[in-house]
């Protein structure tokens, strides 16, 4: 697939992070290439954030190999936090400045800096350039924090559950940040409870449950999404389906017939086809496959915090 | 890539910007600029402006200065302590980290910082004392008083570095630095002319802290009384090795993040309370 040929950012393995007698991260692997979105996906406490602070040199490792951007983030050498940017779950931001202030200020510590003016234009919070911190929403404090973490123009972007707490529509605009950051070549790791999130944004993804990567690949793939059954549904409303020309049916109290299948296009000309013969109407008839929530619930065993 | 800003520039940008911070706060400034300007006013009312019988100067000419020191020392031990601590709970302190600024950097424009605000604090003092209160200025001390002054302030602002260092929150830095300098206030002569009865373990004590070795020659260069240029090596050694120490213990033991990991929901609430 493309993404092996590139080059690659991150690279980590037999990663083990131990607090006292708690395995936070048992053994991972990972691999991000230059341009890649990558989303690690998981409960709380799946040991998402530990593994990002790692690699943002916050946290040292108990064992294992870890490289990004060619450096040991451990080091927390200059020259690596000139080529980083990070966004750090919820922080606070000094109230008593004001945006274009605090942009300024943290703006000043990087060789390559974007505009104060433009970096407030992308976030959307042009007309708060001159506001108190103190003023600001939850969503545009935020969005904020999203423009000082790329303040800096940085290579590679952390992150850290960035769209938590936003409202539809500030999280569409964050994705647009985001999706704005790619096109310019820039590598993302992501984490993220939101499924909708990891499946819009990200080329790959990691599922971590208990401190392992417990699956991983492309949202349309992940966990054989691919090739899971789809499940063709519809109602039976008391019309007798005796003769249903399907394998695997089942029934559910409220009336509901489900088909599973592994060759919809197959398995569904057939139903449509005997419900015709039979003059069966189907009510509400469906055709879906798994959801990447369904296959993230099973994955985690269901301890999810979706 | 473009070139790397310099460090000048950055500890300028830094000064400026922690400097906003303070001024921007109204809680901070008042007690630190006009809270000791208020004792001295009120000292001066209740005791009259008149000589103290055995130190041969008035009260303004000993308050005067002995409030400036408080003030200095509330503007670099109190202020460092705690704001650092309350931005560090906030998360603050763990996203500077996070970016390229040297730590040194970033200190550095804390502590410039908080001489600045020292330094305006003793100026708005000693004014006040000349112009209302008849307090005199000498050119034969005012050296050793500067000199005294520096040393004081940089001293106890790594003793505020060393709280910060320490304590695990921003409610723990306030109580700390007002358990300790206020005792210390008393002992040391700031607020109580010291008594020629006072036992001589309370003033061994005293000596044993720095406090008592910034207020003594600060406000000794005040006194017409006083011989000579008014330098005090022993307590200018004094206060250097407290700092020296200091340092050493602050960097030693210096956190970045709050023990739970800075930000954090929980944690949001304290920012109404946050004197940074």
């Amino acid at each position: 697939m493309w993404w092996n040929s590139g080059m690659s950012v991150i690279e980590v393995a037999g990663l083990v992070k131990h607090y006292g007698d708690i395995e936070a991260v048992a053994g991972v692997d990972l691999h991000v290439d230059a341009g890649e979105v990558f989303a690690l996906l998981g409960p709380n406490g799946a040991g998402k954030s530990t593994i990002v602070e790692i690699l943002e040199g916050y946290r040292s490792k108990t064992s294992g190999s870890v490289s990004v951007l060619g450096f040991d983030p451990q080091k927390a050498e200059r020259s690596y936090r000139e080529r980083i940017g990070i966004v750090l779950q919820e922080t606070a931001i000094e109230e008593q400045l004001t945006v274009g202030e605090v942009i300024d200020v943290y703006g000043s510590v990087f060789p390559n800096r974007r505009a104060t003016g433009d970096l407030i234009e992308l976030v959307g919070l042009d007309e708060k350039t001159d506001s108190r911190i103190k003023t600001l929403s939850g969503g545009q404090r935020r969005r904020l924090e999203l423009a000082l973490g790329i303040v800096g123009d940085p290579e590679l972007i952390f992150l850290d559950e960035p769209t938590t707490g936003f409202d539809p529509s500030a999280r569409r605009q964050a994705w647009s940040i985001v999706e704005n950051l790619t096109s310019l070549g820039k590598t993302v790791l992501l984490t993220t409870h939101y499924m909708d999130e990891a499946q819009y944004l990200a080329d790959r993804v990691a599922v971590i449950a208990r401190g392992r990567i417990v699956a991983e690949g492309t949202p349309d793939t992940l966990g054989g999404r691919e090739s899971a059954s789809t499940l063709i549904t519809f109602q039976s409303n008391g019309q007798s389906i005796e003769g249903l020309p399907s394998d695997d049916i089942s029934h559910s109290e409220n009336g509901r017939v489900t088909v599973r299948s592994t060759d919809p296009t197959r398995d569904l000309y057939r139903i449509t086809g005997w419900a015709i013969d039979h003059g069966v109407d189907l009510v509400g008839l469906s055709v879906s496959r798994p959801s990447l929530e369904d296959i993230y619930l099973r994955l985690t065993g269901g301890d999810g915090d979706v | 890539m473009s070139e790397r800003p310099s460090s000048f520039g950055l500890l300028l940008g830094q000064t400026q910007y922690q400097n906003k911070i303070f001024f921007r706060n109204p809680l901070a400034a008042f007690f630190t600029l006009f809270f000791p300007l208020m004792i001295f006013v009120v000292f001066a009312l209740v005791f009259g402006n008149q000589e103290i019988d055995y130190l041969g100067v008035t009260t303004a000419q000993y308050y005067a200065p002995s409030m400036a020191v408080f003030a200095a020392v509330s503007a670099t031990y109190t202020n460092l302590a705690v704001t650092t601590a309350y931005q560090r709970d906030q998360g603050i302190l763990k996203r500077v980290r996070g970016t390229p600024l040297p730590s040194a950097v970033y200190m550095g424009g804390k502590i410039i910082s908080a001489v600045m605000i020292a330094t305006i604090a003793v100026l708005i003092m000693m004014v006040i004392g000349v112009v209302f209160y008849g307090v005199q200025i000498y050119a034969a001390t005012l050296a050793s008083a500067i000199m005294t002054f520096i040393v004081g302030v940089a001293s106890f602002a790594a003793l505020g570095l060393l709280v910060a260092a320490v304590v695990s929150s921003g409610e723990a830095a306030t109580a700390v630095t007002n358990a300790t300098l206020l005792p210390l206030a008393f002992f040391s002569g700031v607020f109580i002319v010291p008594s020629q009865d006072s036992p001589a373990w309370l003033d061994a004590v005293a000596s044993f802290f720095p406090l008592k070795h910034f207020v003594e020659p600060f406000v000794s260069a005040f006194n017409p009384l006083t011989v000579g240029s008014g330098w005090n090596w022993v307590s200018l050694a004094y206060m250097v090795l407290w700092g020296l120490v200091a340092v050493f213990l602050a960097v030693r033991f210096f956190k970045w993040e709050a023990p739970t990991g800075g930000g954090g929901r929980s944690r949001r609430k304290k920012k109404a309370s946050a004197a940074s």
